[in-house]
């Protein structure tokens, strides 16, 4: 799918035009997908006005149109051939925080959200940033530290623990 | 007057210890949030509100706020000091502002970059004050058709205002209101667009969308452009202060254009973004020196700062009388009030005097006090951008999901934000705006509502919207403003000349 010329710095993965085309493409399945749903639970008029699905299904098509439209529109562009999405090492560098982060989240769903932001953090700082294990896992501890302290204990606003706040009777 | 007299009701309400701390401590926040890149206005508020469930709304208020003038001042020190907008109003203020901290004028520039912003926000903050309480007088006699016509107003003005692709725009507001549908239906109780999940029948919540679309998308887009900080050293003596003030008032046009201007944008939903382009190119066209523009002139930065600032203000004007919000942000802190239980609406001015008022005055008290933290701290807050981006990214997404997890104590909401955050990265790359969806997040339900009340009893008719002056005025506005771009051709070509829109380039980041 990439367009050669601009190799020189950063080789692109994908132009813009397609990365466009895909997402308009999508949201117009979508629309067609929850423009079906609403029409199912009934899109026109019942004896006291409009029915429950009335108005999300003129929104689907609505959002059908002019996603329709929308791949029209990058069909017909040129400059967007040519525009770079995002290059390889650039989508890598994307990568590297993404995974990370949907890691950190099945993390907070097993051991709970403090102990998951100490790994979470200080392992980040470390393969990720490249810096001291001493500063990584300090920094780490202070931050959930002080984030517990402040949500749990000052604000009363709870997140989701796992067995070591347990084991201090949390 | 009475606007004065529930002012200084409001001063008192404010006035406490305790509240006074609040909004210190809402000031500092802010301008963290406002340095810190993946961090802004909207999401830094929605992150915060969790903190703010077991106060009373008026701390409530002034803490949230206070964040949000926090972000707006935060946002100049890195466009200035580091040519990286931290937001993406201050985008302007880099073109002059980063020019001057070469020339080794950053205090001055830093200094007039506050200045302007304060002036710009208490111009706006007067318009409140005088003109709110009398807008909301005259919303009291709304209807549900009445206020049908003003969301479709201010819909159609993003459509027909907005500087992005008009389908792109309809895109974007389609779908918010489709997401703010998902769930059970409030007048009927079918439910709409579930599938059968469990999780979807509590629908999307809108904070949940802000904090993935902004934040987590802004992350992401921060790693791909591989931010290196390397920025100016930042130190503010007051000899310098006091010098930069003195040359101010030889640019008092430029400072009531760029509010005046602010003040516009920020009551339409045009917002802070276009103001602060529109303030800037404005004042080059004008000044007798722009050709020198982008080369470090102190107008180029006090342009842009002042029309951001009066915009991002201005934008609270509509939250307040009508519930409407101006600007992402002001919809959040709407979502704020009905988290803390307040309808907002213009019966807010009847009902919750203490607040509003409360609101009112700590948009004096705030700005002042934001001003004299934000000169005093700059270097404190500059050096926050010398820590490494591995360091303060991991903190930003944990910060993140403790915000999305607390809305409403669902795991389910932490996956939703990171698919949030993966649509705002790719829309943001793609070019469909996000402050559209916010707002139809927020206000879909609504509007939704009082298009059905104006329809109970009507067999599909819309002449509902045009059945008295009022309701049909609004309308045939609204239409105006949908179909602007084309009346706005018409009108040229009757004219017979091809004369350019003054608007402002765009507004994406650089």
């Amino acid at each position: 799918m990439s367009d050669g010329p601009h190799a020189d710095v950063d080789p692109a993965l994908v132009s813009t035009r397609s990365v466009e085309l895909a997402v308009m493409a999508l949201l117009f399945c979508l629309s067609i997908f929850l423009g079906w749903d609403n029409w199912r639970i009934g899109a026109g008029w019942a004896p006291d006005g409009p029915q429950a699905g009335y108005f999300p299904f003129y929104l689907s098509v609505l959002l059908g149109g002019s996603s329709l439209w929308g791949i029209v529109a990058a069909l017909r562009s040129e400059e967007l051939r040519e525009e770079i999405f995002v290059g390889r090492s650039a989508f890598g560098r994307v990568l590297r925080v993404f995974l990370p982060t949907i890691g950190f989240v099945f993390l907070v769903q097993l051991i709970g959200l403090y102990v998951a932001s100490f790994i979470f953090v200080a392992a980040f700082m470390v393969f990720v940033g490249k810096l001291k294990l001493w500063k990584s896992l300090l920094t780490g501890f202070i931050f959930s530290a002080l984030m517990f302290y402040v949500f749990d204990v000052q604000f009363n606003v709870l997140m989701p623990k796992g067995p070591l706040e347990a084991a201090f009777g949390f | 007057m009475e606007a004065l007299e529930s002012l200084l009701h409001g001063f008192g309400v404010l006035l406490t210890f305790h509240n006074m701390l609040l909004m210190l401590v809402g000031i500092c926040l802010g301008i963290l949030v406002g340095v810190l890149p993946g961090l802004g206005g909207p999401n830094g508020v929605a992150i915060l509100l969790p903190l703010t469930f077991t106060m009373d709304p008026t701390s409530a208020i002034v803490l949230l706020s206070c964040i949000y003038w926090g972000a707006l001042f935060g946002g100049a020190i890195t466009s200035i000091l580091f040519n990286i907008p931290g937001e993406a109003w201050s985008v302007a203020t880099t073109f002059d502002g980063y020019p001057m901290a070469q020339k080794g004028q950053a205090a001055e520039a830093l200094t007039a970059a506050f200045t302007a912003s304060f002036f710009g926000s208490i111009a706006a903050v007067m318009l409140i004050t005088f003109l709110a309480p009398w807008i909301a007088t005259f919303a009291l006699r709304f209807g549900p058709p009445e206020f049908f016509a003003v969301y479709l107003l201010t819909f159609c003005t993003f459509v027909g205002l907005g500087k992005e692709s008009r389908h792109k725009i309809v895109i974007s507001l389609a779908l918010g209101f489709l997401l703010a549908a998902v769930g059970m239906d409030t007048v009927s109780g079918e439910l709409r667009m579930t599938f059968g999940s469990v999780e979807l029948l509590r629908g999307f919540d809108f904070l949940v969308a802000v904090i993935g679309l902004f934040g987590i998308s802004e992350i992401l887009l921060a790693m791909e452009e591989h931010l290196a900080f390397k920025g100016q050293e930042a130190k503010i003596r007051l000899s310098v202060v006091w010098r930069t003030w003195l040359t101010l008032p030889r640019y008092w046009l430029t400072l009531l254009r760029s509010s005046a201007i602010g003040c516009w944008l920020g009551v339409t939903p045009g917002g802070a973004i276009a103001a602060s382009f529109m303030g800037y190119n404005l004042a080059k066209r004008f000044s007798r020196d722009g050709a020198n523009f982008g080369k470090g002139k102190i107008e180029g930065v006090l342009a842009p700062e002042t029309a951001a600032h009066a915009a991002g203000t201005a934008a609270l004007l509509p939250m307040l009388a009508l519930g409407i919000p101006g600007s992402g942000t002001a919809a959040v802190l709407l979502g704020g009030l009905m988290v803390w239980g307040l309808q907002p609406g213009p019966l807010l001015f009847v009902e919750q005097k203490d607040f509003v008022w409360g609101l009112i005055a700590s948009m004096y008290l705030g700005n002042i006090a934001g001003l004299i933290i934000v000169l005093a701290t700059v270097p404190l807050f500059a050096s926050v951008l010398r820590v490494p981006f591995a360091t303060i990214a991991p903190m930003i997404i944990v910060s993140c999901a403790i915000g999305a997890f607390a809305v409403q104590n669902a795991m389910f909401d932490i996956w939703l934000m990171l698919g949030f955050g993966v649509v705002g990265y790719l829309f943001k790359k793609t070019g469909i705006p996000l402050a559209p969806m916010t707002l139809a997040l927020v206000l879909g339900d609504k509007a939704e509502d009082a298009f059905r009340q104006s329809m109970i009893g009507l067999d599909g008719g819309l002449g509902i919207f045009w059945s008295n002056k009022l309701v049909g005025t609004i309308t045939t506005l609204a239409l105006m403003m949908l179909f602007w771009p084309l009346i706005g051709k018409a009108i040229d070509m009757v004219r017979g000349s091809g004369r350019g829109v003054p608007a402002g380039s765009e507004s994406s980041r650089a």
